[in-house]
Order: C-alpha cells, then structure tokens, then sequence
C-alpha cells in the first residue's frame, strides 16, 4: 500500500496514484519522507489528472512528434552502424521548488569554484601533491591528466567555463553530486529542446506557470564567450557527426549563431589557430570544446587521433588560443578525485562542501584501504581512475583499468576506490494511465560569465528504466525528462533575443573550407543519385511494357548504366545507395546550414530506401520504387535548394548541382543522340530529361537528332539542358567569395566556364560532333578541380 | 670523453606534403655534470615556414617545424659536441629492496619530470601483459633490490631476445617483438620497461646516441648506426635513476649519449609528425658519433 496521504482540499488523484510505491529507503519527487505530496506539484497533477488518459497519450504523442520534426535524435552505438534513435522523453516533468533549487545553485557555484582551483593547482604550482593533500599517482597515471598543459595559464586565466553536475538525492531529501563533469559536458542543448517539447504538450498549462525559462542561461554564456574570443570567429569544436551528441552540436550552434568547426577546418599558423574558409585563414581566439581533449591535437596529444589539429597545443602555449574547458580539464572527472574534494574544500576554500559527494575511499591510502576492505558490503568497488558515472553501467566494462574478478582484497590498491552504494532517488514516470516511480539523476549545467557562474534553472534528468536495471544511460535503456524549477511568485520570461525592437544583424563570418566542400558535393552527389533513378526508371518501365531485354535499346541503356557502375542485377542497385549515402554523409557535415524540414525529409529518404532494399522487384515495381525515390531526393532538393539564404554556401551547392547536371546530361546525350544509337534512343534521352511534352510543344515533328540536341545542349530556356547549366555556374561565379591568396585561381575559373558558354552558344545542334561530347565533359571536371584548388584545400 | 655526433634523417614523399608540422627530438639533453654541450645546431631543410624551440614536459630539447608550402622532401641535420661523463655508481646501501618499493614510491610527493610516478602506468606504447609480467616474476628472487630485479630481468632478456633489426618496424607493438622475442632497441627497451612496470618497478624509455667506433679491443656495440634506445629505472628515493642497455646488457656509462626522456617511444619520437599524404614516403637514417678525445 502506498504511505502517501492527499490533503482533502486538493482533487482526487487516486487513479493516477494507484499503487505508486516508493521503494523503502530511498527518497521520492513526488511525496517527502513522511509520505506528504510535495505542494509544488499539486497544481500540475491536477492538471495531468483533468487530462485523463486519453489526451494525455495525445499530448505525449505530440511531445513526441515536436521532437521528431526538430529531428531530435540520439546516437545508439551499440549497433553496427550507429542509428539514430528516436530522443527517449519521458512525458512527467521532474517538479522542484526555488527552495530545493536554491540549495543546489549555491552547493554546485561551490563546488565549481572549488573545481577551478584545483584544476589551477595541477597545470600550475602542483602545490596539493607536493604538501601531500593530493596523491601524485592520481595525476601521474591519469590518461586525463595531460603533461604538454603543464604550465600553461589559459589565456582566459580561467580553465573551466562550462559544466555539469550529477545530483541524487539523499533519503532524507538532502542532495549530494555523484559526478562532475567537466571535459565537455553534454546536455545543455537537449535540454532547451525537452522544454520545448514540455511546452507543446502542455500548451495550455505551462505559459501560465512560474517555471524558469532556461534561454536566458544560453544567451548569458553565448555574450560571455564573445567576451572572451577577441572579436574573433566564435565557434564550437566538435568531434563530427559521429558523436552521440552531434545532433545537440549543430543545435546549438545553429540557436546561438556560432560556426561550427571539426579539426580540419583549423590551422595553426605562427602560434595562431586560423578557420580555413573560403575567404581565405580567419583567426580563431577562442573554442568552445565539445571534443574530448586528447583528441584535439596529433601532435602533442593522441597521435592515433584524426579528428584533431596539428599544433593546436602550440596555439594555446603561444597564448592566442583559449579553449572551453581548457584541454586537461577532463583530469576533474576522475572517481578517486571524490575522496579528496571535502578536504580539499577546506584547504582551498577554508570552508566545508555545501553540496556533499558521493562518500568515496581510494584504496591506495593504506587506512582507506583496510575501511574499505572492512566494509565492502555497503560499497561499491570502481576503477579509480575511471571518469564515467556510478550508474552508468557501461562503467562496468572498463577494460584493463576495470574491476577483474581475481583482484583479492590484499591486493586492492591504488587503481581501486570503494564509494557508498547509493540508492537513487525516484520521480514520477507516466506509464499506462498511471504514475510510477522511476529511479533518476538530475544534471545540472553551469556556465561562467563575468559575474559569476550562472546555473540552468533545470531542464535535464535522467530516469532509469525501473526494476532491477538501476543503469540510467540511454544507450542502456534510460530516458529523459526535463526538469521545472518552479518559483512561488513571477518568474522573467528571459528570450534569447533581449529587445523585440531591434533588428541589427550579426556579422556572420566566413563560410569554412570543409562546409563549402560538403556543399558543393551534396548537390553533386543529390543531381548523380537524381540521375541515377531516372535511368533505372526508363529502363524497368521498358521491360514492364514488355520490351525484351535484350532489345537493341535497352542493352544500349544497360551499356550505359553499366558505364556508370549500375549492376541491373540488383533490382536496387547498390551503386544508388552508395550516392545516396554519400550525399547523406556530406549533408551530416554541414547540418547547421539547412532546415530540420530538409533534414527530416533526408532521413525519410533513407527510410524509404532502406525499406525498398528488401522488398522491390524488377519491372513496374522498380519503375514505381524509382518515382518515389525521386520525388523524395526533390523535395530534399528543394528545400533545401530553394529555401537555403543565397549566402556563399547556397553558392557551392548550387554550383555542385548544377556542374553535375550539366555533366551527367552531356553523358546522356553522347550516348543516346549519336548516329549509331539504336531505334527509339531519343525517347529515352528526351524522357530522361523530363522534356517530353516540351519537345511535343516546340517541334512539329518526332524527335530527331537536331530537335534533341537543339533543346537538351542548346536551349537557354531548358533547366535540363546543358547550355542553362553552364549558364547557371558563369552567373555563379561573380558571387563566389574572394580568396585573397588564390586570385590567379579565380580568373582561371572564369577562363574556363565561358570558354564552354562560347562555344555552345556559337555552334547549332547541325555542327556538335561526337568529340565535341568528351570535350565539354574534360572542361566541366576542370571545372571541379579549380573549384576545389581554390576554395577547398 | 668528448664526442662530435652527426645525425641526418631524410624523408621523401610520392605526393606533395601539405601544412606538414613536426616535432623533432634529436639534440643531447643537457644534463648537469654529465653531459654537456659545447655545440647543437638542429638544421631543417627545406627551411620551415616557422620554427620555435622549446622544453617539453620531461625537460627535452623539441624543435617544432612547419611548413605553410606543400614538400617534396624532408631532411633534419643535427651537428653536435657533447662532453659526457659517466653516471656515478649506485651505492649498494641507497638500494632500496624490491618489495619495499611501493611504499616508497608512495611518499614521494612530486609529479615533476624526474617523478617516478609518471613510469609506472600503461603508456601510449607499454601496457604491461599478465605474461611479460610472470616472464620478468620468473627472473628474480625474494630478497632482492629493486635494482637488482631490474638487471636480471634485463641480462635475461638481452639473452632470449635476438637482435633483429629486418624483424619489427617503428610501430611494432611491444606485445608481437615479446611473442617473438625479437627486435630492435627500441622492442627490446619497450619489453623490459613493461616487464619491469608489471613488478611495480618505475622504468623509462631513454633515446639517444651511442659511439659508432668501440675504444680498442672492446666489440661494436649493436645500434650504433642509428639513433639508440634504452631503459631508465627508478631503484627508490636514495638511489633514484638508472640507466641500463638490454641490447648490449650495459650499465650505461660514458659510451651512451641521451638525447630524450620519456615513458615511451611515443614522448620521444625523434620525428613526430602529422603528414598529410596520399601515397608512399621514403626515409633513411644515418648517425655517426665521433669520439674526440
């Protein structure tokens, strides 16, 4: 039976409470110790309860679909591929008051204050080790401790800016930190988006009530970093769309207007990191870090790395280059660092932790050791060294620096440290009509700004799955809730932008290197899968009409097909998927720059693909698989195309796209408009080009080599012919950006474009001979060479 | 002894380097009354777009290079005069016994270059392996100091490992030249220093020079042809460091230049360097060290 009581003057909310039973011992959100609802969720229970089952599922589900939409996604790495999964929320708010919070702002801006020093203490004068306060094992063999940053004072003369904390709460309802994280926390940003999807759920609940907003936090910590960056490009390091936390990268790259860079858009150049763009090296004083550090540079760090840059340490020596967090400040995150914080509270701050950690004894202090050995039964035995959580249960697998089994107690040292088995605290999760209580984590974000460190007023727990599984990470089946910190009185609505009224806009820097690269191959590669499906379609719709295949045109088509790499023996073709994937790959890259509509419609394409594999069969089926994939690539296409800000980026996509169209139409032509082509090969270029009805329109008579050529080659009017291509890249070119050390480059370029304008625009369908086919393509691939020479090395 | 030493080392490339950047570790480290340089030219050819010099964490002369033009071709000189003096002998009362040695490790409270601390865990490079450990368990007695554990563990190794210089590459793991028991110095000093960090034995990883010509009537060491490699153990905070060659079961004395210190191969690379290639690259690596007096 539950122990809770209802105060009479509150509605019956006996059906949601049905059998909600907190475990023994363990502290609840819902209820205090003494089985009393907390008054702070009275208000919304009731509204919860005034739903009824069957809207709540409704506004679940809408919760559920906001997400989707904002292509909300995690990365689940356990599969082969890593998938991105649909962003686990669980519906029920984790509900505070102010005064639980409060404890909490001033325990944690503590302890950051207290994580500050001695991460200070270790890259500077090392004084705890030598006065004996911190081991020097715990340094000395730490993979986090990071000896080229000895020494060096960050040029912002702070080494942390940007953290998270892991709260449980004790079962007298007291909080305490299980975990710090402070390599590069994640999270902020899914925060932001759960309080959006709690918006749209409860629509007519939430703007009425007195829940701290959290843009305020962000908006603090962005004006902070420009504080700190020089005036300079600012701008987030990411590892690349590998991450699990990408997705949470571009977004807040893209809601707080900051480039988003991976390694090899930086060069270091004289002591100064530069963001190679199109424009030429732009210097970069400040990083906001969201890459672990010994993956930022070969050089000096880990030299298995890819994702890093050559010198970045140097840049940072050299003083021109801040990082946030500083690299090194991983080292914070350490289990056995836990065991000497309280103390190290005192002596570095002459005052007790407000906020307690989690109890913890490194067994390489021999009296530790044997209280631990004494009282294993209420600990839990962890890798010392170890920076994951006490309920992550991947922790469990550590490798060599893991628990083995064969470790006897006389033999527990200084790899070892036992902490107190907790029992987390639990909070309400809906599930089937009713609320259960469900182990949770709250994290906790902080950030600096030159007044203080300013803390996220909520947004983020994380809930365990229940039962016996007490892990809490995603990857294990854990899912999200956001977190209200809710005030007795008016709380500021705080928007990202601070006045309505203005409207002066933000200098945007210049497009990166990379990013212009990826552009200009997704549109090469989106108009080469477009041609691609329309090629295979011609030829099933052939057969479905009962054209053998062995007809002298369709063996031509095949020849054709088969010069592009496209096996007919596979009903889908793995060479469509292999352009399909690339343009995915190159869209993942530059994510930040186009639409979650565009987005969206990308992942459906892949969908769609991915269920066609098993499924299509040759003939009418496949001509039908073909239409759809065609119009999903187009709707791609064009949401991104027609909706992307004409800004040099939009430049090299249209630029690709429209080389390739150019290029793969030249292709089509040579082969199905030469003299020795097969009966009815001009059908199919005409079809391929979706200019059937045009043709019917323009010439009085069926299609002759000369009709083609005249609307396919020639035709200024023509989006499917070559001519208006080429015509589309000259009025490019103007517009593209100057790169100040490759102007030679540039005229070049020029040279080469016009030189085939001329010559098309000089020559009638009556003069184009077969070689002049190979020519045009040879001027088109040095096209995309120059292109690449001048703007994308 | 005095010594001149000249150390070249050339790389050519199939395709041109681009933003090539390297560090580069082959000056002799100073080191007080032992070795001191009267002369050290690091020479970089093509000359690099920018060059700064400067100590790393374990107090090794680096000289960063780079390049802002793509290469064809790299090559570093280093011209050097070096006065050494051999390490004085550890007194056998500073010896500290094997089994104390954790304990005394444990109160050194210190985490500068000379720590022993930073020696005992896996690097980059060694991991000690359950079976280097037993191998290097099977080769000492109770009773022993820690110093002497270290030099019958080495003279065991230096007589089951063949010196094979065709056998193992640069990245070979430590792991296949043990299996194989087989290698160059740089395998033999990686297997000794996992051997000796799986007995709780702090143990670094030593690069240098040796002299090329023997002093009459003494054989030519192996290794002298090329940038040398050897293990630094640590025998307790009364003897400290020791110097010590399994390629040539030597105590190192005056015949041993160090160029670098570090945990591994991986602090001390003579070359380290983010290439970015697509194609093959050549090298070749020639040292001659010249006994002056």
């Amino acid at each position: 039976m539950p122990q809770h009581e209802q105060r009479t003057d509150q509605p019956d909310l006996s059906n949601l409470l049905e059998g909600y039973a907190v475990p023994k011992g363990t502290a609840d959100e819902l209820f205090d110790a003494s089985g009393t609802m907390r008054p702070v969720w009275h208000p919304f229970l009731s509204y919860l309860n005034g739903l009824g089952p069957a809207r709540c599922e409704s506004r679940f589900h809408r919760g559920n679909q906001y997400l989707r939409d904002m292509g909300v996604f995690f990365r689940r790495y356990s599969t082969q591929s890593g998938e991105d999964r649909d962003w686990p929320l669980s519906h029920v708010p984790v509900l505070l008051h102010d005064s639980d919070w409060a404890q909490i702002e001033t325990g944690l801006i503590q302890r950051a204050n207290l994580l500050e020093r001695v991460v200070a203490d270790i890259y500077g004068p090392q004084r705890l080790v030598r006065n004996g306060q911190l081991p020097a094992e715990l340094l000395a063999q730490n993979p986090e401790w990071l000896r080229p940053m000895v020494g060096i004072r960050p040029r912002s003369g702070q080494f942390l800016q940007h953290l998270a904390f892991e709260l449980g709460r004790n079962p007298d309802g007291s909080w305490f930190v299980l975990g710090d994280r402070t390599q590069a926390p994640s999270g902020a940003g899914f925060a932001l988006e759960n309080r959006r999807a709690s918006a749209h759920m409860y629509s007519d609940f939430f703007p009425d009530t007195n829940v701290h907003r959290l843009a305020g936090f962000f908006r603090r910590f962005r004006d902070a970093l420009r504080g700190m960056s020089d005036g300079d490009t600012l701008a987030i390091l990411t590892p690349g769309p590998n991450n699990d936390a990408y997705f949470e990268h571009v977004f807040i790259a893209r809601y707080l207007g900051l480039m988003l860079l991976e390694g090899e858009d930086l060069t270091v150049h004289n002591g100064q990191a530069m963001v190679r763009t199109v424009s030429g090296l732009k210097p970069v004083s400040m990083l906001w870090r969201r890459m672990d550090a010994q993956f930022a540079d070969p050089l000096e760090l880990n030299e298995a790395s890819r994702i890093g840059t050559p010198g970045m340490v140097s840049a940072i020596r050299s003083g021109s280059l801040a990082l946030s967090n500083a690299l090194g400040s991983g080292v914070l995150e350490t289990r056995a660092l836990m065991a000497f914080l309280p103390r190290l509270s005192e002596i570095l701050l002459g005052q007790p932790l407000q906020l307690p950690n989690i109890a913890t004894w490194w067994c390489g202090d021999p009296q530790a050791r044997a209280y631990v050995q004494k009282n294993i039964h209420k600990l839990a035995l962890a890798p010392a060294l170890a920076t994951g959580l006490p309920h992550d249960s991947n922790i469990s697998a550590m490798g060599p620096t893991g628990i083995s089994g064969e470790a006897q107690p006389d033999n527990w040292d200084g790899t070892l440290v036992g902490q107190e088995a907790v029992s987390l605290s639990t909070t309400p999760c809906y599930e089937n009509g009713r609320l259960v209580p469900r182990p949770m984590v709250l994290r906790v974000f902080l950030a600096r700004t030159p007044t203080g460190w300013a803390v996220m007023p909520g947004g983020y727990a994380r809930i365990g799955p229940g039962g016996e599984n007490s892990a809490l990470s995603m990857q294990q089946g854990g899912s999200v809730a956001d977190v209200w910190v809710v005030s007795d009185t008016d709380v500021p609505r705080d928007p990202l932008v601070p006045n309505r009224d203005t409207y002066q806009r933000v200098l945007q820097g210049a497009l990166p290197s990379r990013a212009a690269d990826n552009l200009f191959w997704l549109g090469r590669y989106v108009e080469r899968a477009e041609s691609t499906i329309r090629l295979i379609r011609s030829y099933h719709r052939r057969i479905s009409e009962g054209e053998p295949a062995h007809s002298r045109r369709l063996q031509h088509l095949a020849a054709h097909l088969d010069r592009l790499g496209v096996d007919l023996e596979q009903d889908l073709p793995d060479v469509l998927r292999d352009q399909i994937s690339a343009a995915t790959h190159c869209a993942s890259k530059v994510r930040d720059r186009f639409s979650v509509d565009a987005w969206v419609a990308l992942s459906d394409l892949n969908r769609t693909l991915a269920g066609m594999t098993k499924t299509v069969r040759a003939g009418d089926d496949c001509a039908r698989a073909m239409s759809v994939l065609l119009r999903k690539l187009s709707g791609f296409g064009g949401l991104v195309l027609e909706n992307m800000y004409r800004s040099s980026g939009w430049r090299f996509l249209e630029f690709g796209r429209a080389l390739e169209r150019a290029i793969t139409l030249n292709d089509v032509l040579q082969s199905f408009t030469a003299t020795d082509a097969p009966n009815g090969s001009l059908d199919l270029a005409i079809e391929y080009g979706d200019s059937i009805s045009t043709h019917q329109r323009l010439f009085l008579v069926d299609p002759n080599r000369y009709s083609v050529l005249d609307l396919m080659l020639l035709d200024l009017s023509n989006p499917r012919s070559v001519l208006f291509q080429i015509d589309i890249l000259c009025s490019l070119v103007p517009d593209l950006p100057l790169n100040p050390d490759h102007t030679a480059w540039r005229e070049t370029l020029l040279r080469q474009i016009t030189a085939v304008q001329q010559f098309l625009t000089g020559t009638r369908p009556e003069g184009i001979e077969i070689s002049d086919f190979d020519d045009i393509r040879q001027r088109l691939f040095e096209l995309s060479t120059s292109l690449s020479s001048i703007y994308m090395r | 002894m005095r010594y001149e030493i000249r150390m070249q080392q050339d790389y050519s490339y199939a395709a041109p380097s681009h933003a090539a950047r390297n560090l580069i570790r082959v000056s002799p480290r100073p080191i007080p009354g032992r070795q001191l340089l009267t002369r050290c030219d690091v020479t970089v050819s093509p000359p690099p777009s920018e060059r700064r010099d400067w100590l790393d964490f374990f107090g090794n002369q680096v000289t960063e290079i780079a390049f802002q033009m793509p290469i064809n071709a790299l090559s570093v000189t280093l011209l050097t005069e070096v006065d050494c003096t051999s390490p004085p002998p550890i007194a056998a009362a500073d010896a500290t016994p094997l089994a104390d040695l954790p304990a005394q490790l444990h109160a050194v409270r210190d985490i500068g270059p000379d720590s022993p601390h930073h020696f005992l865990a896996a690097s980059p490079r060694v991991r000690p392996q359950t079976d280097m450990t037993a191998y290097a368990r099977a080769c000492i007695d109770d009773g022993m100091t820690a110093l002497q554990a270290a030099l019958a563990i080495g003279q065991r190794l230096h007589q089951d490992m063949t010196f094979d210089a065709k056998a193992t590459e640069v990245d070979t793991p430590t792991e296949t030249a043990f299996a194989k028991r087989h290698g160059v110095c740089q395998d033999f000093s990686h297997v000794m220093i996992a051997c000796l960090r799986g007995i709780c034995i702090p143990a670094g990883y030593v690069s240098g020079y040796l002299r090329t010509l023997p002093p009459e009537g003494q054989p030519r060491l192996e290794g002298a042809d090329a940038m040398h490699a050897w293990v630094r153990i640590w025998g307790g905070p009364q003897s400290g460091w020791m110097e010590y060659d399994p390629t040539n079961d030597l105590v190192v004395g005056s015949d041993h230049i160090v160029s670098a210190y570090g945990r591994d191969y991986s602090d001390v690379a003579p070359i380290r360097g983010v290439v970015r290639i697509a194609g093959d690259q050549k090298s070749s690596h020639r040292v001659d060290v010249i006994a002056l007096d």
